[in-house]
């Protein structure tokens, strides 16, 4: 049905590893001119990948790139551009301080006997962003322009050095729907002169307002190609999140006896983050959080702990009105958090996997009652033993350890404050499989034990298997709650599903 | 208005006020001739503070340029004193020395993804080590040709002068404001205070820029340290201490950001005449003392530093979608 | 308890053997150099020297390894020396008791931290701008107190700080072994190193893991700042006045370059106290060797240059990362996952 020369852009078996994981497994991925071409999939499944190696800012371990029919190796960003492959971020990748004009100049200001001929530069960005209607004073700074009008003039600078491939990663991330819809005009106009553009979005209705053709990676691995009006939302996410899982991890669920309500939320939320919501936890109780990307999950559970204070609402504990607007006042109150980004977030790189486990207890009890040294061995060993954190020794800096293990010694650093309420925010992602299993084991253990625990994920499987409740969230508000038997991966895909096509309409 | 341009505007403002207010208690502040002594008093400071304007707006600090300028000076004036060649020669000579001190110490700084304050540091130390090497004693500069340059003024109305120096001032200010807005460079070094990594991917030579930017750095504190030795008449290793200091506060009471990536030349003009006027209405009054004027300084820059970061997060949260 | 003296000696390896060599160098040169007597109850020779020379930056940059360590850096404390000095020069002939002098003059410097911890911690001001402000200020304020004139004392007290001797050994290496000893002892026996080193690594960790990072923060500038005061007592006690004009003057770089030198990243995290005395000792042994070996005081500091050149090449991301390349694949069974982001 199609030859090869329908396609602006063939990606044949791309291989891509690092050190402990295979980022990309032989994915194909082909791309026709005069198409928006959505590529999807859940953090970690290898789209930016894919993206890094298309545009040379990774090297591929293996596979070809063929643009045009003729076979390309950009070695890196500017070599992909010339090539006539450009790429907008959802972090603008423009500089904020220049000018409008300068930004989509840079490096190839127009000049008069050696100087920058300002005014020619200016008229120039005016016709250029005219094709694009926008009408700007380009002598102003970027910066005192929103980001939709930021990221057209990206997509302005990339189009217009490049010319052939286009490629859009998460550009809608924090546009509202009117700049959505200015976005949209502009890639419907590319499309029609003939680019081929990649799109890449957590927004399923926005895929299919806008791309003709669908590809899902998973872990690595390409699930398929399909075009857009042949593939219904439920599947499609179907195919983003898998349901190997559930063979791996047997379902253990036992119906838990109801634990006493200890923590009520009311109307809690933080304006421009998190839409207020209602929220009660018993103890012994695992509440699942689920949603895509972008939907509020980690921004609930920085409220939660107070790492961004509540704005709005009460919180609650065994009836008693309390106080969570920093992470030490949660802290107090016995609250524990593995945030989402280990790197930047959880680990003290430099410090020694001991002091990483020690240092929230230690900071608790305050600087003036040191936890001894031999005391600090013992809660270092005990944790290493219990949750089998694979490390040389306890001395060894926590940032030469995988990833599995340091997200093991961040839950050993919150276990040793003996929390009664544990926030982990995407546990499981980016570890191995081994480690991640163990992982879930941790979960129901705890909750076995009484703790109340939230737990943010985006594999849908795993929170099936040891969630009590399940609170589904869009668009930064939470939308459903399921508990008992409608906990199952089909009835959580339902419900964001359903989220989804309530906005469409 | 344009927001970037809220910083120069208040210390234009600042200018302005502080010296109507002089001028209101002493009016004979008002003339050709305070103007003319500015000029040339701040000559050698103003040079240099053009090179630190560019080291900082692209995100960097150069602690060396003091003592560039003191080398400089004992350098000429040891050459001048043992050897027959012209000045302008030595000059020429001295500024391709400088200009590559300049250059090396970007190329580490680059390079190495070494510190610019620790990498400037010992800059600094070299520097001035250096100039101890050449001569620990103050050097006078007999030479006729010193003499000639230093006769050379432009008279103003009211009997002010713009000495050769005050003038090359004023020069190397309207050369950097072209630099700074009129080619690539100029706004390379803008891109960079920007983020070096976005500057990376927009395909700003980074590498070639930073050294640059040290390097001209390095050539005006060279051009500086001549101007200097043409006004002391003599060169000292330990003259032109602190300078480095002078200059970033010139820079930053000049309306541009520590942080790198905004400000204007034309804005270190403005604080170089502050810190000056400050000196000068000093002098007028012969009661006040001396080390009020680094007291005032200090707490303008507190000022401005505290004004710069309000501009900051007003624009943060004035783009924010809610 | 024998491997922590063991992994504390490999970490001061380094500096103490730059120090033997530069004390083995000189005593080559200056065969006289490793010469103690006892005069008066009192040890005089080039060694006692340096240590005694060295307190003023030995002083410094115990406080601003702390600094250091937490991501900062204080370039305030030559301005705060000469604050110092002068208060307790003005405080001592305006015929307050020493009691009341040095306390007083304390509370200046814990004030002065104060004012710049509040910039960092609070403002979110960046510390070499933040500190940039007192730089400036400080010795306009110092020379406000003095009017400008070199303030002369004569109270036996404040001069016995600067040139008296206690067990043999002068007051200001009493002074700063005592203070060092306290403060590594304050820092290590409680929890606050520990604290520090976390703040300085990741900040945004630490505040989530419950550590009150503003607080942390201005305690380092705190003793920073008293740290700075009690070198500037002793500084104008030494000359038996105060000079506001040159009392500490580029001393804040001495003390960054002794930190350094102790082989604390300025980064932040990792510090050790002690390995940044050594830094001091090992900059006023390199000031004194030249003094005394003959060689013309005027390569002093190209001397110094190249040192910190050398160090810091060493220390370098760059030449690190050279470095770990060859040495990483056998020592980590599991690599970093930095390249997986």
């Amino acid at each position: 049905m199609q030859t090869s020369s329908d396609n602006i852009l063939s990606a044949v078996r791309i291989e891509k590893g690092f050190p402990g994981t295979k980022a990309l497994d032989k994915v194909d991925f082909h791309l026709r001119r005069g198409e928006v071409h959505a590529l999807l999939g859940e953090n970690g499944a290898g789209k930016s990948t894919l993206i890094k190696c298309l545009t040379g800012a990774y090297r591929r371990d293996g596979g070809s790139i063929l643009l045009d029919g003729a076979e390309v190796d950009p070695r890196d960003t500017f070599d992909a551009q010339r090539l006539g492959i450009g790429t907008v971020y959802q972090e603008v990748n423009l500089l904020p301080n220049l000018t409008v004009a300068e930004n989509l100049f840079l490096g190839r200001q127009p000049r008069r006997f050696g100087m920058v001929d300002t005014r020619t530069m200016n008229r120039k960005a005016r016709e250029l962003l005219a094709e694009y209607e926008l009408d700007l004073d380009v002598t102003r700074d970027l910066a005192s322009y929103s980001v939709a009008i930021q990221q057209v003039v990206a997509i302005a600078r990339a189009v217009d050095l490049s010319g052939k491939v286009l490629i859009l990663d998460e550009p809608t991330a924090s546009l509202d729907a009117h700049e959505v819809a200015m976005l949209f005009r502009i890639v419907r106009r590319l499309k029609a002169r003939g680019l081929g553009i990649i799109f890449i979005t957590h927004f399923l209705e926005q895929v299919y307002e806008i791309s003709d053709r669908i590809t899902v990676l998973r872990n690595g691995q390409l699930v398929g190609t399909r075009d857009t009006s042949d593939l219904n939302r439920r599947d499609l996410i179907a195919m983003m999140i898998g349901r190997e899982l559930a063979a791996e991890i047997h379902s253990t669920r036992t119906e838990t006896t109801e634990g006493r309500l200890r923590y009520r939320f009311r109307n809690y939320g933080r304006r421009g983050r998190i839409n207020p919501f209602d929220l009660d936890v018993r103890a012994g109780e695992v509440v699942g959080i689920a949603g895509l990307l972008g939907s509020g999950r980690t921004e609930t559970a920085e409220v939660l702990f107070g790492a961004r204070r509540a704005d709005s609402g009460s919180a609650e504990i065994d009836g008693q009105s309390v106080d969570l607007s920093s992470p030490r006042a949660a802290i107090r109150k016995k609250f524990g958090f593995c945030p989402e980004d280990r790197k930047t977030a959880g680990i003290v790189g430099d410090l020694s996997v001991r002091e990483n486990i020690v240092l929230a207890l230690q900071a608790r009890r305050g600087w003036t009652r040191p936890i001894s040294r031999a005391e600090q061995n013992r809660l270092a060993d005990h944790y290493i033993r219990a949750l089998d954190i694979r490390t040389a020794d306890r001395e060894k800096p926590i940032r030469l350890l995988s990833g599995g293990n340091q997200q093991k010694a961040i839950l050993a650093r919150w276990l040793a404050t003996e929390p009664e309420f544990l926030i982990l925010d995407e546990p499981t992602r980016g570890i191995d499989v081994g480690a991640h299993a163990e992982i879930v084991r941790l979960i129901e253990s705890l909750r076995e034990k009484g703790l109340s625990l939230i737990v943010i994920s985006s594999e849908i499987e795993e929170l099936v298997a040891y969630s009590t409740r399940v609170v589904v969230l869009r668009d930064r508000s939470h939308v459903a709650e399921l508990g008992g038997d409608r906990i199952t991966a089909h009835q959580i895909v339902e419900a964001i599903a359903a989220a989804n096509q309530r906005e469409a309409s | 208005m344009k927001q970037k341009y809220l910083p120069l505007t208040a210390t234009i403002l600042i200018f302005l006020l502080s010296y109507a207010l002089c001028i209101a208690q002493y009016p004979n502040m008002l003339s050709t001739r305070v103007i003319g002594n500015l000029l040339t008093d701040n000559a050698f400071l103003g040079i240099a503070a053009v090179g630190m304007t560019f080291v900082i707006l692209s995100g960097g600090i150069d602690l060396s340029i003091g003592a560039v300028i003191a080398f400089t000076g004992v350098f000429l004036a040891v050459v001048l004193e043992q050897t027959s060649i012209h000045p302008l020669a030595a000059f020429a000579l001295v500024l391709v020395i400088t200009t590559l001190f300049g250059a090396l110490m970007g190329a580490i700084i680059h390079h190495l993804e070494m510190p610019a304050f620790i990498v400037t540091l010992a800059g600094m130390f070299l520097a001035r080590g250096m100039a101890f090497v050449l001569s620990i004693d103050s050097v006078p500069i007999k030479h006729p040709f010193y003499a000639t340059l230093k006769s050379l003024y432009f008279k103003l109305p009211g009997g002010g002068r713009i000495t050769l120096i005050g003038g090359l001032m004023m020069l190397v200010f309207a050369a950097g404001i072209l630099i700074a807005h009129r080619t690539r460079f100029g706004t390379n070094v803008y891109a960079l205070g920007g983020g070096t990594a976005t500057a990376k991917l927009m395909g700003v030579p980074v590498a070639s820029t930073t050294v640059r930017i040290y390097a001209l750095s390095g050539l005006l504190a060279g051009l500086s340290g001549i101007v200097f030795s043409l006004y002391t008449s003599a060169g000292y290793s330990l003259a032109a201490v602190g300078v480095e200091l002078d200059a970033i506060t010139a820079v930053v009471i000049g309306g541009t950001l520590l942080t790198g990536g905004s400000g204007f030349v034309a804005g270190t003009l403005v604080g170089i005449f502050i810190q000056g006027l400050i000196q000068t209405y000093i002098t007028f009054d012969g009661t006040l003392s001396s080390w009020w004027t680094k007291i005032l300084i200090g707490l303008l820059l507190f000022a401005f530093i505290l004004l710069q970061k309000g501009i900051i997060r007003l624009s943060r949260n004035g783009r924010q979608p809610a | 308890m024998t491997s922590t003296v063991r992994t504390y000696l490999t970490r001061l390896l380094p500096q103490l053997i730059a120090l033997t060599i530069i004390i083995v160098a000189i005593s080559m040169i200056f065969p006289g150099f490793l010469n103690l007597k006892i005069q008066n109850d009192r040890l005089y020779g080039s060694l006692i020297d340096i240590l005694n020379r060295g307190a003023p930056v030995v002083l410094l940059a115990i406080g601003m390894t702390v600094v250091i360590a937490t991501k900062g850096i204080d370039l305030s404390v030559g301005a705060v020396m000469a604050i110092c000095g002068a208060v307790s020069a003005s405080l001592i002939t305006s015929g307050h008791s020493l009691a009341e002098t040095l306390l007083v003059t304390l509370a200046i410097g814990i004030l002065c931290g104060i004012w710049n911890g509040i910039l960092v911690a609070v403002l979110d001001i960046q510390p070499i701008i933040a500190t940039l402000v007192l730089m400036v200020a400080g010795r306009g304020i110092a020379q406000l107190i003095t009017e400008g004139a070199i303030l002369t004392f004569n109270d036996p007290g404040l001069i016995f700080i600067g040139s008296g001797s206690f067990a043999g050994l002068p007051m200001p290496v009493v002074i700063w072994l005592l203070f060092g000893i306290l403060v590594a002892l304050v820092v290590r026996r409680t929890a606050l190193g520990m604290l520090v080193e976390a703040v300085g690594v990741n900040r945004e960790a630490s505040t989530l893991s419950g550590v009150f990072t503003p607080v942390l923060l201005i305690a380092a500038y705190v003793l920073s700042g008293l740290c700075a005061a009690i070198a500037g007592v002793i500084a104008a006690a030494d000359i038996k006045g105060a000079d506001a004009n040159n009392a500490g003057l580029w001393l804040e770089l001495d003390a960054i370059l002794a930190v350094v030198v102790g082989g604390t990243s300025l980064l932040g995290g990792r510090f050790s106290i002690a390995a940044s005395v050594l830094g001091a000792i090992i900059i006023q042994a390199i000031n004194t060797g030249i003094l005394l070996s003959g060689f013309p005081p005027e390569f002093n500091l190209i001397i110094k240059a190249a040192i910190i050149v050398f160090i810091l090449v060493l220390q370098s991301p760059r030449f690190r990362a050279a470095f770990t390349f060859v040495s990483i694949p056998r020592a980590a069974g599991k690599p970093t996952e930095r390249e997986a982001k």
